[in-house]
């Protein structure tokens, strides 16, 4: 990319890969946690939506805040982490990726609720009938059919990692080449005397990053509920 | 024998059912909408806990309250056919069968390709189940039941939603499969037409209770089957044997008791054992001999039972010999007639007002 700086295009990569193992981590929690607010009923379900959904209103840095009282070295999680499996998240592109799953968790959630509550319990019924058990109902008619669901919700939360900003640079800070990705490289490009036309073109990076993501989302969409004859 | 008891009260409705019928065959669950029959399948399925009650198939005992047992659904094989059919809209139709063909945990008694042909599949196989007509989504249904190689198959009005010509390309398969496989089948229907073409042993339901059971000529004279069917759709139902061509008339001579209709059929060979349903309101009754009629029909009997029927008629049954006719008259006519039990009668009745249901005997 010869129009990108080296220090542009890392942090493009920077991103990728920070949005990648951020959807990653939270898409088996966000599809255990959609299954429970959608098909059980148990005490504290409303406050447990209510915290899953926290971060779409919290601000972003009380959200980095809180992760580095609870994931920081000498945090209960972090601490343990640390010295249990040698896993570091300041400062580092794992922490990135924490921060920007908590913050992308409730739109994933969202996405596959909704594609839940549409899947027809009378197939899985019929499934039953038919001698499938309830991991085998699950993986063979409940996910397929949540597919379009959860597409929505990885490209969503993705296309929301790339351009998460205050909860990163508060929990694993601004560190090039670790966790400076496009929005941090585009903030520290603007604090830069004469990086304007840097920031530039970060921004229309970011932008046409974003747009792609919603075009692939609703073409992903598309296909899949032409396959599933809607 | 499949025998089921069950109790299960729902909100203001009390779900209170039991019938014993013989296997295999057709026991047609019949009552009005909302009378209960899809719950009451649905707890046979093991789709719903009922609060009491046990379900056997055969001596496979699938659920006893009383003994804390419970078999569940998926490993009940009891195969189900919705009303609304189900398919896996993921899945094309082939991919449909093998889902249940790969589940199956009994031996198997019928293959892929048996199902293919007795349903005619095949034509369908690569087709994606949303492109399918109501009639062919309810034989993939059909067939995709039959491949999880059930003990028992229920089907949930599976007709409900299809237009007349549509049923007629379901009902046919559906009564192949009652002659060719030896497989028990519970048949919920509020269609006494489905019921007399397709059942062996009827129960009647009603406000979530079973009123009365038997087999369909027996039941045919059941006075429960009138508040469900209509006073017109009222009439005796007669297991007939074909006795040949009439050479004059081109009609079809039918035994039935000691006496003998003749009947607009076609493609039955004589020795075919056939169900014919005679409408009360299509019989007159004749005290004499008739002479000079255009009636094809005259059977003679003697007067059975006179029953007083509601707007200003009359029930008359008339024993036939081994079988019994069911006639309505006005109070009018019983009274000028001097219809009373014991007196000799002739039932006429007129051709074109038969209908032959087929039917074959379940050995």
């Amino acid at each position: 990319m010869t129009w990108l700086s080296a220090a542009e295009t890392e942090a493009l990569y920077l991103s990728l890969s920070v949005a990648t193992r951020s959807v990653a981590l939270s898409l088996p929690f966000a599809l255990l946690l959609s299954w429970l607010l959608t098909r059980r009923r148990f005490i504290g379900r409303t406050l447990l939506d209510a915290l899953v959904h926290l971060p779409l209103v919290l601000p972003p840095v009380v959200v980095g805040y809180l992760l580095l009282l609870v994931f920081g070295a000498r945090g209960p999680i972090g601490g343990w982490l640390e010295r249990g499996l040698g896993i570091h998240l300041i400062f580092t592109r794992n922490g990135a990726a924490l921060a920007t799953a908590v913050m992308s968790f409730p739109l994933m959630v969202r996405a596959m609720r909704l594609s839940l509550e549409n899947v027809d319990r009378g197939l899985e019924d019929a499934a039953r009938t038919l001698g499938a058990g309830p991991a085998d109902r699950f993986m063979s008619i409940t996910l397929p059919l949540m597919l379009p669901g959860i597409l929505a919700g990885v490209i969503t939360a993705f296309s929301a990692a790339l351009g998460e900003f205050g909860a990163v640079i508060t929990f694993v800070s601004n560190i090039p080449g670790e966790t400076r990705t496009l929005p941090l490289a585009l903030y520290s490009a603007l604090q830069t005397p004469g990086g304007e036309t840097a920031a530039a073109r970060l921004a229309a990076l970011s932008l046409g990053l974003g747009l792609t993501g919603l075009l692939l989302a609703e073409f992903f969409a598309r296909h899949v509920r032409r396959m599933l004859g809607r | 024998m499949l025998k089921v008891a069950v109790k299960k009260q729902r909100g203001a409705f009390m779900l209170d059912a039991q019938f014993t019928s013989p296997t295999p065959g057709v026991v047609a669950l019949f009552g009005r909408s909302g009378s209960g029959k899809t719950t009451l399948v649905n707890v046979i399925a093991g789709l719903l806990a009922p609060d009491a009650g046990q379900v056997a198939v055969d001596d496979t005992p699938l659920l006893d309250t009383e003994r804390r047992m419970s078999v569940p659904a998926e490993q009940r094989c009891i195969g189900y056919v919705f009303q609304d059919a189900r398919l896996f809209p993921h899945l094309n139709v082939m991919a449909n069968l093998l889902y249940a063909q790969k589940r199956a945990s009994r031996p198997a008694f019928i293959s892929l390709g048996r199902v293919a042909d007795l349903l005619d599949l095949n034509p369908l196989m690569q087709r994606r189940t949303p492109q399918l007509s109501g009639g062919e989504r309810q034989r993939v249904a059909i067939g995709r039941a039959l491949l999880s190689q059930p003990r028992l198959l229920l089907l949930d009005e599976p007709m409900a939603s299809l237009d007349a010509a549509r049923r007629e390309e379901v009902l046919p398969y559906l009564e192949i499969l009652r002659d060719q496989l030896a497989l028990p089948m519970v048949y919920v229907s509020h269609d006494f037409d489905e019921v007399l073409r397709l059942a062996t042993y009827l129960v009647l339901m009603d406000r979530g209770k079973t009123v009365a059971q038997g087999g369909i000529g027996e039941m045919s004279l059941n006075p429960g089957l009138r508040a469900i069917i209509g006073a017109d759709a009222v009439g005796a139902v007669l297991e007939g044997v074909v006795l040949g061509a009439d050479p004059h008339s081109g009609l079809t001579r039918v035994q039935v008791g000691s006496g003998e209709l003749k009947v607009k059929l076609s493609g039955h060979a004589a020795g075919a054992k056939l169900r014919v349903q005679v409408l009360a309101r299509d019989i007159i009754v004749a005290t004499q001999a008739p002479q000079s009629l255009s009636v094809r029909n005259s059977v003679h009997g003697v007067v059975e039972s006179v029953v007083t029927d509601e707007d200003d008629s009359d029930l008359i049954a008339i024993d036939i010999g081994n079988a019994t006719l069911m006639a309505r008259v006005t109070h009018a006519a019983t009274r000028d007639l001097g219809l009373k039990v014991g007196l000799p009668v002739w039932a006429l009745i007129k051709t074109v007002s038969l209908r032959g249901h087929t039917f074959a005997t379940v050995a």
